[in-house]
């Protein structure tokens, strides 16, 4: 019977990265010299259940990547070897090409391997120069054990050494799905091996359970491995079988006597020590590079119907509550159709208390749901500590990150689209923010900058922020750049806070150098056009030579909105609620047209120029003239348009709808809603109408000069 | 809101299943001025009665608005204003027929807008001949052929290309 593992392809891709992300912040943790075990330990356990998990699913180069890392690891673990800072960052480097890797698999694209392999090689060398120091430190008489511990015969040039193991798995084993031919594939790609298998316990046939295994088996692997890379394959079936490992050498004399036991004893293999010579992983490592090519075009051929959906991990709470919160709501149901049963004028309070609890619990509910999909922020926030102390690194500055509030939970489409702007914001600041050493020493600050990520709810919306205690932002600079990049002129009078703001136009980079991180002049209105998309905005609050905040603030789900109900002729339309300034009536006085066809009105000496959506939208309105009906003031990032409309309804939370699944998006309008009646109503875009209006006035100027 | 009839891809095969899946297709027939046009049944998701919907701005003339189908946002094409029939007021037996076409692995869920509903017909598919050459006619996309059903004759439409990708986002 066959199994389609693909099935299970997308949890394994998702254990993995968790794994990744588990082993990353492992690493980010761990000192060179440390030896705080449970650490070393997670990390392990995250990197051994990749590489059990790809060897499940067939993904032998996954599994034999981490394998090399594993072992690095295993040493680490069991004290063989100091944790130094050249295998921490070896085994990120590590992290981020299985990253990759499982990526790609994950895409079922090709998967490049040079870059593994060349790690690989990478690793081995390190392993290797590991046990010429550890053969020193022999020579120096100290942790001799430790050191030949897992220094195992690497000479396989003759056969008279090799590994027996005695496999005597216990009847009931194939029950537990696990399959000794698995294990011995696994044996062979470690080595040659030679497998004898005893039938003595077989029973007649008439006796014979055939759910039941009765065989056991005498392994010789002829490889070049440790004790433990064997164990590690008896791993999953070590609790249902009896396995003995033996070394036997030229001598015939059994060296590591090893029985169901995961640690090895280091004082047997010491004498294996002396059979050490110079290992010959690189011509191996070749070889595993073809053997990977082929995995890899086989892999490419076979088309996967891998479910492209993404998945979220929900914590049980949530679930629980919902469950609880559906009781309430059958249980509300039940109520109302006994009422409905037999209905009579007397019960007509007993019914409107029922729709009262159907209202709480709906409202309940629709919250409850929205939950799931919030997530903590830290699922963002967690990439940066490896960033800042890689960019750090390369910038020759000293750190420090702060990350605060990071159960801050927000919409995971708004989370991962955030990703990529704090990304650059972070950087930025890292970059252009914090200063060098030593001039922060030679301003009286401390050598070492802090960059502050934080997070909170305020409102119904989520504020981020990233803080640094660098230079700041100093608007002369600004100013100097500005007139330069001709985005302004001398006599333009900006305040300080105007200037600094200057740095989200496009064009505009106050790096004095272009780094290779960030200060090519595109970026800051990258940043805020990507949260502007979101309905979110950005401030920036500086000051020179202390340091600048950035503040980011996104509402909480993109697929609820607090709406404003309007109306135009018989039309409704919402408005987001967050968008709306003000709502005036006009006055004659207050109004005012530019070559004739752009209206605006004054609203404290500000010219805010007017839309009537009827013309926008060809929609036979109540009222034409200004004067009459509202003007609604709304404004997306800094601008501010008033909308024409006849008459302000209620205020409500809407759903948003899109419009693009049967139909297609339309200009002006970021989606539909469903209203109380059941009747449809569309939601107004408001940047978009600014760019419809943009467009317009344009075109009329075009127009006009044309005729 | 009144449904008239909500049946979901359920074509009564009965005895004719004995012959081959695809050669006796059933066909759900609606009436436009006198003739009577023919659409897959197993693309029929549901038909309703006529409910004003919400009208898109800037929209092409044939359409009509969109309507909340449980949640989903559908839009309503009046297939005449489509065929540049002449217009006619909606009246009680005005229906609209949910469609859901495929057309580029996309699937759309759409109503039409029709007179009235007429009758459902098992149509094999040899019985459906090409429709004249007619060239000039802009309506000849959607026609996929024609069928005689005992005296009448049935004028099947192609529904992919009824609502295509292009027509759909010409406004």
């Amino acid at each position: 019977m066959s199994v389609d593992l693909s099935q299970f392809h997308q949890v394994f891709f998702d254990e993995s990265f968790e794994g990744l992300d588990i082993m990353e912040t492992g690493l980010l943790e761990l000192e060179p010299g440390s030896t705080a075990v449970d650490d070393i330990n997670t990390i392990f356990r995250a990197a051994h259940s990749i590489k059990g998990g790809a060897g499940t699913f067939g993904f032998q180069m996954v599994s034999e990547f981490t394998h090399v890392a594993e072992t690095l690891l295993d040493e680490y673990r069991s004290s063989a070897r100091p944790v130094e800072q050249e295998g921490i960052d070896l085994l990120l480097e590590a992290v981020d090409e299985l990253r990759s890797i499982l990526g790609a698999l994950q895409a079922d694209s090709d998967v490049d391997m040079s870059n593994a392999d060349s790690l690989k090689v990478r690793f081995n060398e390190l392993l290797a120069s590991k046990t010429e120091t550890g053969t020193v430190t022999e020579a120096a008489g100290s942790s001799a054990q430790s050191s030949t511990s897992k220094s195992d015969p690497t000479n396989f040039d003759s056969d008279d050494s090799f590994w027996r193991i005695k496999f005597i798995p216990a009847r009931g084993i194939i029950q537990t799905g696990n399959e000794p031919m698995r294990i011995f594939r696994e044996l062979m790609d470690l080595g040659r091996t030679e497998v004898t298998c005893y039938t003595d316990t077989l029973p007649a046939f008439a006796s014979l359970d055939p759910e039941e295994l009765f065989l056991h088996w005498q392994i010789d692997l002829f490889a070049n491995c440790s004790e433990s890379s064997i164990q590690d394959v008896f791993e999953w079936v070590i609790d249902d079988c009896v396995v003995e490992i033996t070394y036997i050498d030229s001598a015939n004399t059994a060296v590591v006597a090893d029985e169901k036991t995961i640690e090895t004893e280091p004082d047997t293999a010491e004498p294996l020590a002396q059979g050490f010579t110079e290992p010959s992983q690189p011509s191996s490592a070749t070889a595993v590079i073809e053997a990977q090519k082929k995995t890899v075009s086989v892999k490419a051929a076979k088309s996967v119907i891998g479910s492209e959906s993404q998945s979220i991990r929900v914590g049980i709470d949530k679930i629980d509550s919902l469950i609880n919160l559906v009781g309430e709501l059958v249980i509300t149901q039940s109520m109302l159709g006994q009422i409905g049963h037999d209905f009579s004028i007397d019960k007509l309070q007993r019914l409107q208390e029922g729709l009262m609890q159907l209202e709480q619990n709906t409202r309940e509910m629709q919250e409850s749901v929205m939950r799931i999909r919030m997530v903590p922020i830290s699922f963002s926030f967690s990439r940066f500590p490896r960033l800042v102390r890689d960019t750090a690194k390369k910038l020759k500055k000293k750190i420090n990150l702060v990350m605060l509030g990071e159960s801050t939970e927000l919409d995971k489409t708004v989370m991962e689209k955030i990703g990529d702007p704090l990304v650059h914001m972070v950087r930025n600041s890292m970059d252009h923010g914090i200063e060098a050493p030593d001039i922060r020493q030679a301003q009286g600050k401390k050598p070492e900058g802090t960059l502050t990520l934080n997070a909170y709810h305020q409102g119904g919306n989520i504020v981020i922020e990233i803080a640094d205690d660098g230079k700041g932002i100093d608007p002369q600079v600004i100013g100097k750049k500005a007139i330069q990049n001709g985005l302004m002129t001398e006599e333009d009078q900006y305040t300080d806070q105007q200037l600094q703001e200057l740095i989200f136009h496009p064009g505009l980079s106050t790096a004095e150098i272009v780094s290779d991180l960030s200060g090519r002049g595109v970026g800051m209105d990258v940043v805020r056009r990507n949260i502007q998309e979101l309905k979110g905005s950005v401030e920036l609050d500086s000051k020179v030579g202390e340091g600048s905040t950035f503040r980011i603030k996104l509402p909480l789900t993109l697929s609820i909105l607090d709406g404003q109900l309007v109306r135009l002729g018989e039309e409704t339309f919402v408005l987001p609620l967050t968008s709306i300034i003000e709502s005036i009536e006009v006055s004659p006085d207050q109004i005012s047209s530019i070559a004739g066809e752009l209206e605006v009105i004054v609203l404290r000496d500000e010219y805010v120029p007017v839309v009537r959506l009827y013309e926008v939208f060809n929609i036979e309105p109540e009222n034409k003239s200004i004067f009459d009906g509202l003007v609604v003031v709304v404004e997306s990032g800094k601008q501010k348009i008033g909308l024409h409309v006849d008459d302000l309804l209620s205020q409500q939370q809407v759903v948003i709808k899109s419009l693009d699944t049967n139909y297609k998006r339309i200009e002006g309008l970021s989606g539909a809603t469903i209203l109380g009646d059941g009747t449809v109503a569309l939601i107004l875009d408001i940047t978009g109408l600014m760019n419809i209006v943009g467009d317009r006035a344009l075109s009329s100027v075009i127009m006009k000069t044309a005729s | 809101m009144t449904t008239v009839m909500t049946e979901k891809n359920s074509p009564d095969h009965g005895e004719e299943e004995l012959s081959e899946s695809h050669s006796n297709d059933q066909y759900l027939t609606f009436v436009m001025d006198d003739e009577e046009y023919g659409v897959d049944i197993l693309s029929v998701q549901e038909i309703r009665g006529w409910e004003k919907p919400t009208k898109i701005p800037n929209a092409s003339s044939y359409l009509k608005g969109v309507i909340n189908l449980r949640g989903t946002i559908v839009p309503i094409v009046d297939l005449r204003a489509r065929f540049h029939l002449k217009e006619v007021e909606y009246t009680p037996v005005t229906v609209v027929i949910v469609l859901k076409l495929v057309s580029d692995n996309l699937s759309r869920t759409v109503g039409i807008v029709v007179d009235a509903v007429s009758d459902v017909y098992s149509i094999i598919a040899e019985d459906i001949r090409e429709p004249p050459d007619i060239r000039n006619s802009e309506n000849r996309q959607f026609i996929k052929g024609l069928a005689n059903v005992g005296k009448k004759m049935v004028i099947i439409l192609n529904l992919s290309g009824l609502l295509d990708d292009d027509e759909l986002t010409e406004a």
